[in-house]
């Protein structure tokens, strides 16, 4: 995620100039457990895709899954829904 | 130029009409409705092109307002007291979103109990909304203040409010000078002002300032008042060059050599005068400073002009139940606060809810602010004309 903008740096009046930035915006913060995938236990089945309530969930290029942290809230329904057991929640140090 | 018998009502509608607005949305309440009134007729009869919103509520109307602003139309709206206070929420985003609008308030108390008389309870409320403040005493100066405050406006971006004294000064007739239409056009040029809201951008207006962002936003509205003082002084001065007529942050009334004087704000100055004047005349060397600019606070020249006296009375039109002081008090005092040796500072409250206050009850405030100065010591705040 981009460095936060000052004062002087932000648009007059709030602004939002760019459509689409909200993407950019880091709502990752109360999270106190991370997914971690273990790629060579996944079946590339999209599950925790298709669960995942914040569209957290990317695919890689090799059809495997991981997660964006930016987004990314530790709720564990990725876990839960994970079939072969290949996420684990990682406690954030 | 002309000169016509206006009160001070129509001075701020001819004012409007020819600064050319291209919107104004009003709901009338008394005592400001002549202002929305008179401006309809001019729509109506085609003196003036302008879009007339009439809206359910004042909050509608400061917020038709602010959307309108935002499309880069310059835009008018009125109100008085209850008025005000329903606006209230949308005053804060009229500033927050940084909309050039020009609104009259007619100063008049807030209920209960109901009164549609003039104290300044309604301003003083708002004075924390990020509006820049103009106070005028006379229909001539609401004018004046009117064309003023587009141009500050539009070029700060923030929301000016123009106080006039209900009914002393909005429903006064006094001999008004108008300037040639020409004049104030090349004062108050329409041009295309900042546009945030078109089909052509794919702007975001009005989004959540989380806590990562609200800070960062409202320090913007803070930095932008204090560095309108600069602008303020210029247009004023342009004014001046213009019309002949400048105002400044304060009116200074026999200042110069002053040792005791009182603070006034509003159409009660004019009383203030004639009484310093009268005392001048038996020997004492008393002055008045009437605050123009409330906002932003006039903290030079309050300390320039205040700092060597020996005892300052600050009248409140008023109160701040349950405070240290009054709103005006308040302000004057936090200003001298930072200077190591000030006045002996005298809070007053006068004239709530249109109650008169006659050229005896000045001298007798001029003679407390003595008082006080010989004892050595403030008195708890003195309600002026309140009955036991």
């Amino acid at each position: 995620m981009s460095r936060l903008k000052g004062w002087k740096e932000i648009p007059i009046g709030g602004t939002i100039v760019e459509p689409g930035s909200s993407v950019e915006f880091d709502v990752s913060s109360w999270r106190t457990f991370r997914p971690v995938f273990d790629k060579k236990k996944c079946t590339k089945c999209g599950m925790c895709w298709i669960f995942c309530p914040e569209g957290a969930i990317k695919i890689n290029d090799d059809g495997t899954y991981d997660v964006n942290l930016s987004y990314c809230k530790g709720c564990g329904i990725c876990q839960k829904a994970c079939a072969v057991k290949a996420i684990t929640m990682v406690k954030e140090g | 130029m002309k000169r016509l018998g206006l009160s001070g009502n129509y001075a701020v509608a001819y004012a409007v009409k020819m600064a050319d607005v291209d919107v104004i949305a009003a709901y009338p309440i008394t005592p400001q409705t002549t202002i929305v009134e008179k401006l309809s007729e001019f729509v109506a009869n085609g003196e003036l092109e302008a879009e007339y919103i009439n809206v359910e509520s004042e909050h509608s109307a400061m917020s038709a307002c602010v959307g309108a602003s935002l499309t880069g139309a310059r835009v008018f709206t009125a109100t008085s007291a209850q008025g005000l206070a329903y606006m209230h929420e949308v005053l804060f985003m009229a500033s927050g979103l940084r909309t050039p609008i020009v609104m009259a308030n007619v100063n008049r108390a807030l209920s209960a109990p109901l009164n549609i008389w003039n104290d300044h309870s309604d301003a003083m409320a708002e004075r924390d909304a990020g509006w820049i403040q103009l106070w005028v005493t006379s229909a001539q100066e609401a004018f004046d203040a009117t064309l003023e405050a587009f141009k500050i406006a539009e070029d700060v971006l923030l929301p000016v409010m123009v106080n006039l004294d209900g009914f002393i000064v909005s429903h006064t007739y006094e001999p008004v000078v108008l300037p040639d239409e020409g004049l104030v056009r090349g004062f108050v040029p329409s041009r295309p002002l900042q546009n945030r809201v078109s089909p052509k951008f794919a702007y975001s207006i009005g989004v959540v300032g989380p806590p990562e962002a609200y800070y960062e936003m409202k320090y913007q509205v803070v930095d932008a008042i204090e560095k309108s003082r600069e602008k303020i002084r210029d247009v004023d001065k342009e004014f001046g060059e213009r019309f002949g007529r400048e105002y400044k942050f304060v009116n200074e009334y026999m200042m110069e050599d002053a040792e005791y004087a009182l603070v006034t704000m509003g159409a009660l100055t004019g009383t203030a005068k004639v009484v310093a004047s009268g005392l001048r005349k038996e020997g004492e060397r008393v002055g008045v400073l009437s605050i123009r600019c409330f906002r932003p606070f006039p903290k030079e020249e309050i300390v320039a002009l205040l700092g060597d006296l020996k005892g300052v009375g600050v009248v409140d039109r008023a109160v701040t139940p349950g405070g240290p002081s009054n709103p005006l008090f308040a302000e004057v005092a936090t200003t001298l606060y930072e200077r190591g040796s000030r006045p002996l500072l005298q809070s007053f409250v006068a004239g709530l809810g249109g109650r008169d206050v006659p050229a005896d009850d000045f001298k007798s405030m001029f003679g407390l602010v003595k008082d006080v100065v010989r004892e050595g010591k403030s008195r708890p705040c003195i309600y002026v004309g309140l009955r036991e």
